[in-house]
């Protein structure tokens, strides 16, 4: 038994891609038996420093510690043989397999028995607390379940050194709880872990110290007893932020878009949305909460008339649009802003500047066979100026923006198209503080011009502090729209899961 | 409990990614790169036992060194540049259309069909029905792999590549059966065309440059400017993007595949009507093959298609020449060819990569 009880030391680490400086002299350590968050904006490099620890980039300068010896990890087996896992945002199980086949999948050697791999499994989580059935396939499993075989994965391969990146995204706040209590067993038990959170109040509960990384520069690392929520903003910003989300009242509130007894199929067959009725109106904004998959992609999608339905309507102004084309429901005013996990796979094309992406859904407008292009160029240029937008030159790819300039440009562009229901779905995943503040602005702005604005977010905390209105998914069917101000984040995590109020189910047998 | 440290040493050297190049950067690393080639071309001269520097020079004499040489290279690069052209369409849309070589076959029958069957029309009524025909026949044969696409998903690299020996088969099929020349004493081939059905001379060339150049500014214009052409592109960078944009994307790549065919189609015809002035097998003899490499080479770009086909059809020709002179066989001019090729499209590696050395720490740029 080592007595050396400095798990990763990092000194001086630099990466660059191209011109890019992503990881500059970076210093971190963090010890056995210790839970480090990881805490920074986007862009300032965490991801490119995890990356280098679980051997997936090399760093160009600078060494890597593992419990005091230098050493250079050029692969994930190295860091695996190292002791290193790594706990990513999105799976990577096969969804067939069984618990525990998956945890076994990849090992070197011999594969045991069937009983003597369930036994090893079942040993295992008694060890760290972990509460998994080894034999249920993963196509059975809820989110935080799958996340535990992915604990289970790394440490059934001897990892004594955990990253965990973003773990909490997909989790409602009581699967975040559970989670945090087996971080803390497994701190307990001696093992080292590096968490990276966006969520300040997380960071805070959960970790002992925290390391906070700005612009690809580590700029320190305090005690987390010794810190608040603000605190560790203004350094990880380099300035103090007011962390108070706008909330100006809503005014002249109609109905502008009805959604009824709607059922929408996934490409594999299973029911997306299953028999969803609610009401947008103009002047609010209307919050919807769930778990990731529950149903969002589809909602927006239909609204959006990407997606056939298999029942129900969407009444616009009492029309059905309902089995229109997208172009159709473009020039009804519906202007949809939709921002999935691939920033720019759908709404912008990364490869062609502001103007021609400004041109997307305007282009065939002009007369004649030819693009007029002079409109789009002076649109990039207002929005370039009006929203702060930072880019070489408007003609630069969008894809050489930073995430939050892409937002900018993506949410200007619909904005500028004067919509009167702006669906926006994610609208600050992976942005800053700063730009996560201009578009709720932007967004509020919208919404006292008297737009309807539908917020599908990820954060409850954002969610509470700025929508009027929140309608919460689960599985694809509705389980309350509830008023912002007075519901409290457990009330809707508990119906993230499925759980009704008693009240919610009075009020549906009642509108049913 | 702690795992054993292994001290790995660092790899050799790791390929890195740049940030864009500039322009000035790319256009050295490319000449460089030619450079090379023709030094590594002259290497492969020298082991076969010959001066590298008497034949590059033969290589350039010979396609210069008259106004009929210079008149075969032109010829040479017209079907190549206008089939680079259609391939380009297909391929800025993303939509991998290998099948030049078969389009520009289907549109040589088609067009013969008319050469063939009424070379007594009036000229220039008989030479636009035979173009016509032409893009008709490429466009159908283009647009089928497309249809199945869109229809079923079907993977349209495969479905090109075939259809390229369909076509071709089907020459063999006409040339055997029903449009066999009984004049030919039994053997397998086309009659010759009438006269009348050969296309006017314009600068001694047939007028097919003339088309290669219009379809230069057609092609550049269609795609910078149009409102189809930016549905390509849009299409082409993200289908998703497309649908959520409005677009009907199955309509796009039916319509882009059509227009793409029907360019290469066009070659096929003014290479029979203009240049074999008979159809046989040996109509395309892989120009819609080496129209992919001249499409990608020059990044789609249509004036640089013009350029880059003039160079092939300098090499065409002047190896013809290499053969004739030092009495080197065919093959040696392939090698060639395919040693300047490798090094021109090796260097796109090295616009987007570089390698770092384990001792020089840090990215060089």
């Amino acid at each position: 038994m080592d007595k050396q009880k400095c798990a990763i030391r990092c000194s001086g680490i630099t990466k660059t891609f191209g011109s890019v400086v992503a990881n500059d002299g970076i210093e971190l350590d963090v010890q056995y038996g210790e839970i480090l968050a990881l805490l920074g904006e986007n862009g300032s490099g965490k991801t490119t420093l995890m990356n280098m620890i679980s051997g997936i980039y090399h760093p160009d300068k600078g060494q890597i510690y593992v419990s005091g010896q230098p050493v250079s990890i050029s692969s994930p087996i190295d860091a695996q043989n190292l002791g290193i896992g790594m706990i990513h945002q999105h799976f990577k199980l096969v969804e067939v397999f069984t618990a525990m086949e998956n945890i076994v999948l990849g090992t070197p050697g011999k594969l045991p028995g069937k009983k003597a791999l369930k036994q090893q499994v079942t040993q295992l989580c008694e060890n760290y607390g972990l509460d998994i059935d080894p034999e249920k396939p993963v196509y059975e499993m809820s989110v935080s379940e799958k996340q535990t075989v992915e604990i289970l994965k790394v440490l059934y391969r001897g990892a004594k050194i955990l990253i965990l990146d973003e773990p909490t995204a997909v989790l409602t706040p009581q699967e975040t709880e559970k989670l945090f209590a087996i971080l803390r067993q497994m701190k307990a038990k001696g093992c080292a872990i590096i968490i990276i959170t966006h969520k300040l109040n997380e960071v805070l509960s959960i970790s002992d110290r925290v390391t906070i990384l700005r612009k690809g520069k580590s700029v320190g690392s305090v005690e987390t007893a010794g810190v608040d929520a603000a605190k560790l903003t203004e350094l990880m910003v380099g300035h103090a932020v007011s962390l108070s989300i706008e909330r100006p009242e809503p005014k002249d509130v109609h109905t502008i878009l009805k959604v009824v007894n709607l059922t929408v199929a996934k490409p594999d067959g299973s029911k997306g949305l299953d028999d969803v009725s609610f009401q947008i109106r103009s002047g609010e904004i209307l919050g919807v909460a769930g778990i990731a998959g529950s149903g969002q992609k589809e909602l927006c999608e239909t609204i959006a008339g990407l997606l056939p339905a298999q029942e129900g309507a969407i009444l616009y102004k009492k029309e059905n649009i309902l089995g229109k084309s997208p172009e159709q429901i473009i020039d009804l005013g519906i202007s949809m802003s939709f921002v999935p996990e691939d920033r720019l796979g759908m709404g912008l094309v990364a490869s062609m500047g502001m103007p021609d992406n400004m041109l997307l859904k305007s282009y065939r407008k002009g007369k004649g066979p030819f693009v007029d292009r002079a409109p789009a160029k002076e649109l990039s240029k207002k929005l370039v100026e009006k929203l702060g937008i930072v880019t070489s030159s408007i003609e630069a790819p969008v894809r050489l923006m930073s995430g939050g300039n892409v937002q900018k440009v993506l949410l200007g562009r619909e904005i500028e198209s004067c919509p009167n229901l702006l669906i926006t779905a994610y609208p600050v995943r992976g942005l800053d503080i700063n730009s996560s503040y201009v578009i709720y602005d932007l967004l509020n702005q919208q919404k006292q011009k008297g737009v309807a604005v539908m917020f599908i977010g990820e954060d409850l905390d954002v969610l509470l502090e700025l929508c009027d209105r929140i309608l919460v998914l689960c599985h694809g069917k509705i389980t309350g729209v509830v008023d912002a101000k007075t519901v409290t984040k457990e009330q809707i995590g508990l119906m993230m899961t499925g759980e009704m109020t008693e009240e919610e189910k009075k009020k549906e047998a009642d509108e049913a | 409990m702690n795992p054993t440290v292994k001290n790995t040493r660092e790899p050799l050297f790791h390929v890195v990614k740049h940030a864009e190049r500039s322009t000035k950067e790319t256009v050295v690393l490319r000449l460089v790169a030619v450079l090379l080639s023709i030094v590594a071309g002259g290497l492969f001269i020298l082991a076969i036992g010959q001066n590298p520097i008497a034949v590059y020079g033969t290589i350039l004499e010979g396609s210069f060194r008259s106004q009929m040489a210079i008149q075969a290279t032109i010829k040479f690069a017209i079907p190549l540049c206008i089939c680079a052209l259609g391939v380009t369409l297909a391929f800025k849309m993303k939509f991998w259309n290998v099948g030049g070589e078969g389009q520009l076959i289907m549109g040589a029958v088609f067009a013969s069909f008319f050469a063939l069957n009424f070379p007594n029309w009036n000229h220039w009524v008989l030479v636009i029905v035979m173009l016509l025909a032409g893009c008709i026949g490429g466009g159908l044969w283009g647009v089928l792999a497309a249809f199945f696409k869109v229809k079923w998903g079907t993977n349209e690299t495969l479905l090109t590549l075939m259809l390229n020996y369909i076509a071709l088969h089907l020459v063999s099929y006409l040339q055997a059966g029903p449009w066999r020349d009984p004049a030919a004493n039994g053997f397998s081939k086309i009659a010759r065309f009438d006269k009348n059905v050969a296309l006017d001379k314009v600068f001694g060339v047939h007028f097919g440059w003339i088309i290669m150049l219009v379809l230069v500014a057609f092609v550049w214009i269609y795609l910078k400017k149009s409102k189809q052409g930016y549905e390509i592109s849009v299409v082409g960078e993200s289908q998703d993007t497309a649908r959520y944009a409005g677009i009907d994307v199955k309509k796009v790549i039916l319509r882009t595949m059509f227009i793409s065919g029907a360019i290469a189609g066009l070659a096929g015809a003014c290479q029979v009507s203009g240049s074999d002035m008979t159809l046989s097998m040996g109509v395309a003899g892989g120009v819609g093959f080496t129209a992919i490499i001249v499409a990608w080479l020059c990044q789609l770009n249509p004036a640089m298609i013009l350029v880059v086909s003039f160079l092939f059809g300098v090499l065409e020709k002047g190896s013809s020449v290499v053969q004739s002179t030092f009495g080197l066989s065919s093959d040696c001019a392939d090698v060639l060819q395919g040693i300047i090729l490798f090094f021109i499209l090796g260097s796109e590696f090295f616009v987007r990569y570089s390698f770092v050395g384990r001792s020089k720490k840090g990215v060089s740029r």
